[in-house]
């Protein structure tokens, strides 16, 4: 069974420090970017590389590589709820 | 009678998964608001954003990214059935939490004693979207803290439970899902960071 075959994935310490590595760089490089005056898109490049961290934990420090469809699946419908329930309340919210 | 118990790797993850997807939807909750009254008011959340301190809001963010280091090298090392080692893992991952409530301690502390906190004299003379930022500020970081609390706390008891010989490399959900909660907790702070700290 899948539950199975992802149970025995063990990821390497060496992997997940890389991994680590990588996240503090993208840390420093939002911290430097946010100093550049970039008005409105500071927002959507802060976001951007926080949405790539978040993407990084949760596909290994997560396991989600090595998980199922089925909890990718979900992980997306949650996901999309969250988009939705934040981008619809933006029709009425700069339309006031 | 024998009784058997009954474990359920699979379906054990899984339930876990749509408890942090319920989670993700309450702090969800709570970025929706930030962005709505970010558009409405912004520049006393850059105002706002200013009096926050960028050093310790980075130290904090990258205190808790090498805490999920060490959480996600905790399941590696149970899965190799070395205890010991997770273990000391699990509690690096605490002292991390440690640190990090240390320094939110430090932050909460500075901002009440100048006078910026809800309802605060200060804050209430002031621009009303600066209100709004703080409020939102306390709520969100306070909930925030809270999970760090409550996720240190499952651990620790998940570390004594491995030292006890309950968590092994034949059964060791419970410290997997644990670290899970813990993942959960470093992926809102990803968020908190760049949107309360950097929007300068």
């Amino acid at each position: 069974m899948t539950g199975d075959a992802a149970q025995h994935h063990v990821v390497s310490y060496v992997k997940l420090t890389f991994v680590w590595l990588v996240l503090l760089f993208l840390t420093a490089l939002t911290v430097g970017v946010t100093r550049l005056d970039l008005s409105g898109y500071k927002i959507l490049v802060a976001l951007s590389i926080a949405c790539l961290k978040s993407g990084l934990v949760i596909t290994f420090f997560m396991h989600m590589k090595y998980e199922g469809r089925l909890l990718c699946w979900l992980l997306f419908v949650a996901l999309v709820t969250l988009v939705i329930f934040i981008g619809f309340t933006f029709f009425d919210v700069l339309y006031r | 009678m024998i009784h058997t118990e009954h474990k359920d790797y699979t379906g054990s993850k899984l339930g876990m998964w749509l408890f942090l997807f319920t989670e993700l939807l309450l702090f969800g909750g709570m970025f929706l608001l930030f962005s709505v009254y970010l558009v409405r008011y912004p520049q006393e959340f850059v105002a706002g954003g200013h009096q926050l301190n960028v050093v310790f809001g980075t130290i904090n963010t990258v205190v808790l990214l090498s805490s999920s280091l060490l959480a996600a090298m905790a399941v590696s090392a149970i899965q190799r059935n070395d205890r010991r080692f997770a273990m000391l893992l699990l509690g690096g991952t605490v002292l991390c939490a440690a640190i990090f409530m240390a320094i939110k301690y430090v932050e909460w502390s500075t901002k009440i004693h100048h006078g910026i906190f809800p309802g605060s004299p200060h804050l209430v003379a002031g621009p009303p979207g600066e209100s709004v930022f703080f409020s939102l500020y306390y709520l969100t970081t306070g909930l925030h803290g809270l999970h760090v609390l409550i996720g240190a706390t499952l651990l620790t008891w998940v570390a004594l439970k491995v030292k006890h010989g309950a968590v092994h490399s034949d059964d060791y959900v419970l410290l997997e899902n644990s670290a899970l909660y813990w993942h959960l907790v470093d992926l809102i702070w990803i968020f908190i960071f760049p949107l309360y700290y950097l929007i300068l």
